[in-house]
């Protein structure tokens, strides 16, 4: 739908503004999951460092964008379509900045894991991080787009990260039974698993927050039945 | 969406109404509930018809001239606009606050009591009770106690918008209809105007007009939506201020019409 410009375009700017400063904070914090992931599958402890550095980037961005929000209410009071979505764009970029920490937690981990022998091969979190990533992409597209339906498949998307995760776990648990050297490692690979599930989460918050924009209705406390459980 | 469904108890029932300047149609098919002692806002932009609605409540548009109503407004389930209804027994029911404060150039305490006295209004005792419970009621009462002989155009503005409403409370009105009340006014009286209409709504039915957006999602229950002389939408005044159902109400309230 063709959206009319507000009378006032300094005002259409700085609500222009808060809309790509949170695709460019969705950039950032796919790509800090993206190298995450590769500083593990390459043990490439160089390239977690970097994410672990990159994070000032993102918690910067976030202050930044918080403040432009808090500037905007307080000055142009916002209704309506404007209201819902800086409501959105404010959580929305809390659950950015969550995920870019979570993904240093990634980095952290990794840092660990590379310097001791490979447990076993890699499948399973690289196949998470890839829906997270696509998560949060779709997620911020679907607020782009006001795409209900976009944003109700990135919620249900959130249940085959959950599913990967008691799948890891599962599997790293006969590894730690048959052989307690392996539990260290094992108990790290685990903590990789819950901050990729804890991501797809913030992707799942930021696609409950654009059903709001667009709707005006809360659909944060409603699960999918697959998903309304604890998670290991 | 016109949700009258919303309004349980009605003081006010405007049915069908077209009104015409003239030739020149002003309001067409205004169907709208008001409210008992709640607060409900008109908002749209200029020329809409929100005023001339509001002029229609207390039969102020009788007093211009070629004007034609079509349909009809009940008060407490009465045609107001029956040819056997007194305009001026209206106005008494339903008063009226206006843009400017505009007092009598006359002392305090005779502005309060110029519209009871009309009305057969007379004890000594009765007057001054009234004009202290009037100006109590408006929250003036303890600024200007000491001076109720001087004259009410020595008063600032906020002051004078707020002996204006005593003035209209002294009729004992059930409805208050307000035109643009602190349009004049600085931030201050403006607030105290606010929450003196906070208050007021406990006994009364207050009907604004507004042009000031976070005025009407402040002090109003309800709010109506105007637009070339119809009512677009009508709702709880949260609900029109968090997800207006109509795209021209989003578009009004967002800045983004014109």
């Amino acid at each position: 739908m063709e959206e009319k410009r507000h009378t006032s375009s300094q005002y259409e700017r700085e609500l222009r503004e808060v809309k790509d400063g949170l695709m460019y904070q969705g950039a950032l914090t796919e790509k800090a999951i993206d190298s995450a992931l590769r500083s593990l599958l390459e043990r490439n402890s160089d390239l977690a460092r970097m994410v672990i550095v990159e994070d000032d980037r993102i918690d910067a961005f976030d202050a930044e964008l918080e403040d432009k929000c808090i500037t905007l209410l307080a000055l142009r009071q916002p209704a309506a379509r404007d209201l819902r979505f800086i409501a959105t764009a404010i959580k929305v970029n809390g659950h950015l900045e969550r995920i870019g920490d979570m993904a240093v937690n990634i980095a952290q981990k990794a840092i660990i894991l590379n310097e001791e022998p490979q447990l076993k091969p890699y499948i399973d979190l690289p196949r998470m991080a890839d829906i997270t990533r696509e998560m949060i992409k779709e997620g911020l597209d679907a607020m782009v787009n006001e795409d209900v339906s976009l944003a109700d498949r990135v919620r249900t998307a959130e249940d085959t990260v959950d599913g990967l995760n008691e799948q890891i776990f599962r599997e790293l648990l006969t590894f730690m039974m048959e052989d307690p050297k392996t539990i260290h490692r094992a108990l790290i690979i685990m903590q990789i698993s819950k901050n990729l599930e804890r991501i797809a989460d913030h992707a799942k918050g930021i696609a409950d927050m654009v059903i709001y924009m667009v709707t005006g209705k809360s659909v944060r406390h409603q699960f999918h039945a697959t998903t309304d459980r604890e998670t290991p | 969406m016109i949700n009258n469904g919303i309004i349980r108890n009605k003081i006010i029932e405007v049915r069908d109404v077209d009104f015409y300047y003239g030739a020149f149609k002003a309001l067409s098919g205004v169907t709208m509930d008001f409210e008992k002692n709640r607060v409900t806002a008109l908002i749209g932009p200029s020329g809409c018809g929100k005023s001339t609605l509001l002029r229609l409540l207390n039969r102020m548009n009788d007093l211009i001239d070629d004007t034609r109503i079509e349909g009809s407004v009940l008060f407490e389930g009465r045609n107001i606009y029956d040819p056997d209804m007194d305009p001026v027994e209206v106005r008494k029911r339903i008063g009226m606050v206006f843009q400017k404060p505009n007092p009598f150039p006359k002392s305090i305490f005779n502005n309060i009591i110029y519209g009871p006295k009309l009305v057969g209004v007379n004890g000594k005792d009765d007057l001054e009770v009234l004009v202290e419970q009037s100006l109590r009621q408006a929250v003036l009462w303890d600024e200007v106690k000491d001076i109720l002989g001087q004259s009410a155009m020595m008063l600032s503005g906020g002051q004078q918008q707020r002996l204006c409403i005593a003035r209209a409370l002294a009729m004992k009105p059930d409805v208050l209809l307000m035109d643009e009340p602190t349009s004049a006014l600085d931030p201050i009286s403006t607030a105290k105007i606010e929450e003196l209409i906070e208050e007021l709504k406990r006994n009364y039915t207050i009907i604004i007009v507004t042009h000031n957006m976070q005025q009407a999602a402040r002090i109003s229950d309800y709010t109506g939506f105007f637009y070339l002389g119809s009512l677009i939408e009508y709702n709880e005044t949260e609900k029109i201020f968090t997800k207006p159902d109509v795209k021209q109400t989003e578009d009004y309230i967002t800045g983004r019409f014109g």
